[in-house]
């Protein structure tokens, strides 16, 4: 009791010695805030989006077959159908129609793609609403496409998708065969690619290896290697997380490091005032203790709300430029958290820890020096 | 009241609201379960391969069905344009980690 008496009178000392330099303080806990508010956000958003992709894709084909011609992906022969699916454990082969229209009248790209399970008419075509968003159009109203020949195809927009699936298919247009062929002009017999549907699951390598020794110009993707690729391209190594995190973690050394190689002379003056006062060195420690406790647990605790705030609610809007780079068309989607006690642990292991120490350190050298040598200098 | 009081206040106001935020994603989780289940659903159905989060450039579009030089397309020490081209790294089945 009498021990916690003490340490409430530190921590109010304490507060009284941070008030007292407030416009510093005040700057350090902004600053730090900003800094654990990127982190977080960014571990957030990577979380919600792994989690997404981990989920939705799990629908994903089993394994889809490429043609690659000079390392670059090329439409592939109807032919190739045929010696994939007499390999012993295939139990079907699709081929697949889809590719990119770039529309010159807004700058925006959409994914057009065959659907036959649809039964979708010739000269009709169902949109994502990202789509739909982006050109103002209505069901019952038509698209212009210009054909790769010059000709122009006006297409009727028989159903527009649920803003539901945008994170899938914002950017989509499924059309038929016919209208997709007399677009692109892809010549008959060829298909963009192959999908293959597998009786085990266990011998999807056994079948890829199988492909690929029959057919050489082939590239077999599993539907692991799709599941594992969001998992990569959001790592902590590459891309959006690497660079806020440096930033952050850089703005977070500058700070402990301006801590870490010494004190104010004032700061100095008050621990010898202190020891002189007849404060043990183990007070001073556990005062500052409490200095970098306050500032490092106030920031952690904000920044994180205020991450949640930012990636959950706003939804991301300070990465939104990032994000949508040059797209004009942009979905629009709700992320589900994935936050667990090991997301915050970690945070507060990187953020709070070193902090806490890198203040405790430089005041332990100057409350171990003699209170009336330190009041001098 | 004293400061030590407020300070001791205000951390536990705040750890009560981190605490809310794990309550709170952890219900959004159960909610937003039919909406994900009709995504996996239309994933299926169409035959999807990619989420669709950048719209910019074919091989940010469709990570997983890009190859490796389709960033260098113009040239091949052409410099990346593409911003989300900058964020994402390379899938690891174009870096040759195969899993078959």
């Amino acid at each position: 009791m009498r021990w916690f008496e003490k340490q409430k009178n530190i921590v109010d000392f304490t507060l009284s010695a941070l008030w007292r330099r407030k416009g510093k303080n005040i700057t350090l806990v902004s600053v730090y805030t900003f800094v654990i508010f990127l982190v977080a956000s960014v571990v957030y958003l990577t979380s919600s989006i792994k989690y997404e992709a981990s989920r939705v894709l799990a629908e994903a084909p089993d394994m889809m077959v490429q043609r690659l011609v000079a390392g670059r992906h090329d439409y592939i022969p109807l032919a190739y159908m045929g010696a994939i699916r007499d390999i012993r454990g295939v139990q079907g082969v699709k081929s697949r129609l889809w590719g990119y229209y770039f529309d010159q009248t807004n700058s925006a790209n959409y994914t057009l793609m065959v659907n036959e399970e649809m039964n979708i008419e010739p000269g009709t075509i169902v949109i994502g609403s990202g789509v739909a968003r982006n050109l103002l159009a209505k069901e019952a109203g038509a698209i212009p496409f210009r054909a790769y020949d010059g000709s122009y195809a006006f297409l009727k927009i028989g159903r527009i998708l649920q803003e539901d699936l945008d994170l899938v298919a914002a950017d989509l247009i499924l059309l038929s065969r016919q209208d997709f062929r007399r677009i692109f002009l892809t010549p008959e017999g060829q298909a963009t690619d192959l999908v293959v549907e597998v009786r085990n699951a266990k011998e999807l390598a056994t079948i890829a290896r199988k492909i690929v020794t029959l057919l050489p110009d082939t590239r077999p993707i599993l539907r692991e290697e799709i599941l594992r690729t969001y998992d990569a391209v959001f790592e902590w190594r590459g891309g959006l997380t690497i660079l806020v995190l440096s930033g952050a973690f850089l703005a977070f050394i500058i700070m402990a490091w301006d801590k870490a190689t010494g004190l104010s002379a004032e700061e100095k003056r008050e621990i010898g005032v202190l020891k002189g006062l007849g404060w043990e060195t183990s007070d001073i420690l556990q005062m500052k203790f409490w200095e970098g406790g306050a500032v490092s647990l106030t920031s952690f605790l904000v920044g994180l709300l205020l991450a949640y705030l930012h990636i959950y609610f706003t939804p991301a809007v300070l990465f939104e430029p990032v994000l949508k780079g040059w797209s004009v068309l942009y979905p629009k989607f709700q992320l589900t958290p994935q936050l667990s006690a090991y997301h915050i642990s970690t945070l507060f292991f990187l953020t709070v820890v070193p902090y806490t120490v890198a203040t405790i350190v430089p005041s332990w050298r100057a409350a171990t020096v003699d209170p009336d040598l330190v009041m001098r200098t | 009241m004293r400061k030590c009081h407020i300070f001791f206040l205000s951390v536990a106001v705040g750890c009560f609201w981190v605490g809310m935020m794990l309550v709170h994603s952890g219900f959004l989780e159960r909610s937003e379960e039919a909406r994900v289940s009709h995504r996996r659903e239309w994933v299926g159905k169409l035959g999807l391969s990619d989420l669709c989060l950048f719209t910019e450039a074919r091989y940010t579009r469709h990570p997983v069905t890009a190859d490796l030089h389709v960033p260098f397309q113009d040239y091949p020490l052409a410099f990346e344009h593409f911003p989300s081209g900058s964020i994402l790294s390379v899938p690891p089945h174009l870096r040759g980690k195969l899993l078959w």
